[in-house]
């Protein structure tokens, strides 16, 4: 038995796994559109590889991994592709992005499955299948997997499989340990394989006894070295560096990643996805979503990605009074429309109403109760972050590691003045974020304008040079541009230009009847401007052509 | 007694010994206000500051010649930088702030003349003579000084939409009042 150790903080909320988790999986329906975004991964977009009109097969790449930090996407089921270009999808800003419709033809036809001889194979080359057959995190975060699965840049000695799943109400983790262990454990043990890690544990909650017994069998079946260990349950506990400490007793440090400190961890998901794509060829196009809350039938689904929230929601049966849904749990999920499909990161779909979360009370002022610092599990000082953030105070915010803040809730979720907290850290962060991409474009400009200076500069002596060459030249010989030249050159020019503006006549706006005053005085003003410039540009065209 | 003065008069010693030689190897070169000013100013190179670029303006700052509230890309976050850096009073900024936005050519009507290329300060447009001219829309700081150059009046500038990846989350709504 391994020794389990403690993180700081942590909370324990109602738990509402009871509500799906009795249920078996239910089997995938195939919608009548599939919407698949281009950008379901951490990472620069898939790049769509398919034209609307296109028939697909189930199981087909759409999408090709852009870059290093980029993953393929793949049609979900067979049909015609009818459209690419801006649907809903899962985001906080409630904002379209990119997607690949598809019209299903209710025929669900693969494409050729390639197995994959992971043992004799390169890592390097079952890394490039991993990145082709769309493989991402499963637990939220949906990193790719063919990063995180290459140990080049930090040895790896433990390899944690999360089976935490410490959020209320998400019960799919659980489901799928119960009805598909064997392939979970197959899938960790191809991750050890690439990792070349000596342990491997996998850290379940001890409130799925179901599962872990699953596991256990499982792992005792296939004759693999991975010890299945009992965590006891506490919010956020399935988080990365928060299992890490459970498990193995070492701290991540602030600012780093499990990684650093040489030990990876996967959602048990991710190692499902991943056996099924090594063993059986098929990429990651579904994965089993919670769908619960105030339905009919809450249930766990195996979900084809890209399937519309609000038709899932249909399907476990929807209730009257619903007053919205929430992807992920209710700690870190956050609001969608009905309209944005599952995506890889769509581990559940809570539906709300308004007894189930009822609107949140009114912010109060902080009372300084340092209740939130009990419980955070970065060991932050959530209040002060809290103070800085609403002052706009970043590089306080900073000092005082708002970036180790994982976002959890633990603090709003006690804060007696209703405080929504990480409201205030998403804000800083994304702040920050966006300043620094703002100092890295300003950085850039400064290059090319400073390069420009240093250019012109540069040709200006060149042309002296050339000109003082020519001088020595010239006195011998006749001058090179006749004013007959001249004089073909200025009438080019002016051709051009009478042509230019011929073109524009016959695309100028046709709105210009029924203009007040003002705007008639504006359109003269700028009438104005132009013929100055066109005066200007025709003096700066003159020296031209002396070169 | 005396051991106690002995010994913080050494360390008094040493320690300006390290600081005058640190005084001497790490002297930097070039004004460090212009270069610290210039690094807070945000490079669009537009020249509205009445300076021919940034650095001109932050030269003219450091002298104490210009007031620090006359550059419009940089907002009134830039103001408020500047202030903090010089330890002088915030003021409004002397302008109105615009959108960010990027020029873009009508490539129908672009005629090659080229002119638009002389006039950006950070070499994003493409083009040859006679040939029809592009714009970087990556590298493009939006200082609108192509605009006025091109004869046949074919660039505009498009204001930068928000899309996904330059979404932002927004300043958490204070609830007393929307409770109240
Ligand atoms: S949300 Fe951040 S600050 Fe709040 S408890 Fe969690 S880690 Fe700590
Ligand atoms: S729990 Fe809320 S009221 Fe208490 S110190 Fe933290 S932010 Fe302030
Ligand atoms: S106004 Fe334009 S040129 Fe002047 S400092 Fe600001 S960005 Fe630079
Ligand atoms: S100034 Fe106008 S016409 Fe001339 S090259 Fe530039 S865009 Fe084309």
């Amino acid at each position: 038995m391994r020794t389990l150790h403690r993180f700081p903080g942590g909370i324990h909320p109602e738990e509402h796994k009871a509500e799906s988790s009795a249920r078996p999986i239910h089997a995938p329906f195939i919608p009548n559109r599939l919407f698949i975004p281009m950008r379901q991964h951490i990472g620069q977009p898939a790049k769509p590889i398919v034209k609307v009109g296109d028939k697909v097969l189930k199981g087909q790449m759409i999408g090709q991994a852009d870059g290093y930090v980029s993953t393929a996407v793949h049609a979900s089921s067979s049909g015609v592709v009818t459209g690419i270009g801006l649907h809903a999808v899962a985001h906080p800003s409630g904002l379209p992005d990119l997607c690949i419709t598809i019209d299903t033809d209710g025929h669900d036809t693969w494409t050729e499955l390639q197995p994959l001889d992971w043992q004799s194979l390169d890592p390097a080359a079952v890394r490039g299948y991993v990145r082709d057959l769309g493989i991402a995190g499963l637990g939220g975060a949906v990193f790719p997997s063919s990063i995180k699965l290459d140990p080049k840049n930090q040895p790896i000695h433990t390899l944690i499989l999360n089976g935490g799943e410490c959020e209320p109400w998400i019960t799919c983790d659980d489901r799928l340990m119960r009805e598909r262990a064997e392939e979970v454990l197959q899938g960790a043990r191809i991750m050890q394989h690439l990792l070349g890690a000596q342990t491997v544990i996998a850290g379940i909650e001890d409130n799925k006894p179901e599962a872990i017994a699953a596991m256990q069998a499982a792992a005792e079946k296939l004759g693999l070295q991975i010890e299945i260990a009992a965590m006891p349950t506490r919010y956020p506990g399935g988080g990365g560096k928060q299992i890490t400490q459970t498990l193995t007793g070492l701290e991540t440090p602030s600012g780093k990643l499990s990684t650093d400190i040489g030990v990876q961890v996967f959602n048990v998901g991710t190692a499902y996805a991943l056996a099924r794509a090594i063993l059986h060829g098929e990429p990651l196009i579904s994965r089993i979503v919670t769908v619960t809350g105030h339905v009919l039938g809450p249930q766990n689904y195996e979900t084809l990605i890209g399937t519309p929230m609000g038709e899932l929601v249909m399907h476990a049966g929807e209730r009257e009074g619903t007053t919205g849904l929430i992807m992920g749990g209710p700690m870190m999920g956050f609001d969608v429309q009905p309209e944005a499909p599952v995506v890889k990161a769509t581990n559940c779909v809570l539906v709300k109403s308004a007894e189930l979360f009822p609107p949140k009370p009114r912010e109060l002022p902080c009372i300084r109760c340092t209740e939130c610092a009990r419980v955070c599990p970065a060991q932050l000082q959530p209040q002060e972050l809290y103070w800085f953030a609403r002052a706009k105070n970043f590089g306080k915010a900073q000092e005082y590691n708002l970036f180790d803040c994982i976002e959890c809730g633990c603090c709003s979720y006690v804060c007696p003045s209703h405080i929504p907290l990480v409201d205030y850290y998403r804000f800083a962060k994304s702040e920050i974020w966006a300043r620094e991409k703002e100092k890295h474009a300003a950085d850039i400009a400064r290059e090319r304008h400073e390069f420009r200076l240093f250019r012109l500069e540069r040709e200006k002596k060149e042309k002296a040079e050339r000109l003082a060459a020519k001088a020595q030249t010239k006195k011998a010989e006749a001058p090179t541009l006749t004013t007959d030249e001249q004089d073909a050159k200025k009438k080019l020019i002016a051709e051009a230009l009478a042509r230019a503006q011929a073109k524009k006549a016959g695309v100028a706006p046709k709105n210009t009847d029924n203009l007040t005053p003002e705007q008639c005085a504006e359109i003269a003003e700028i009438e104005a401007r132009r013929a100055r410039i066109r005066e200007m540009a025709k003096k700066t065209i003159e020296p031209e052509k002396h070169l | 007694m005396l051991t106690a003065i002995l010994v913080m008069a050494g360390i008094a010693i040493v320690l300006g010994a390290v600081l005058g030689y640190a005084a001497l190897r790490y002297k930097v070169e070039g004004d460090p206000l212009v270069e610290k000013i210039d690094a807070i100013l945000p490079q669009t190179q537009c020249g509205q500051c009445g300076y021919p670029g940034c650095k001109p303006y932050a030269t003219a700052i450091a002298k104490g010649e210009a007031d620090i509230n006359k550059c419009p890309p940089g907002g009134e976050e830039g103001v408020k930088k500047l202030a903090e850096l010089l330890g002088v009073e915030v003021k409004p900024l002397d302008a109105e702030p615009k959108p960010k936005a990027v020029a873009f050519i009508d490539e129908n009507l672009c005629i090659g003349c080229t002119l638009c290329i002389q006039a950006c300060p950070v070499d994003a447009i493409l083009g040859a003579a006679k040939q029809m001219h592009t714009i970087i829309a990556s590298e493009c700081t939006g200082c609108e000084l192509c605009v006025a150059p091109c004869p046949v009046d074919c660039i505009s500038m498009v204001v930068l939409k928000e899309d996904l990846p330059h979404w932002k989350w927004k300043y958490p709504v204070f609830r007393i009042k929307q409770a109240a």
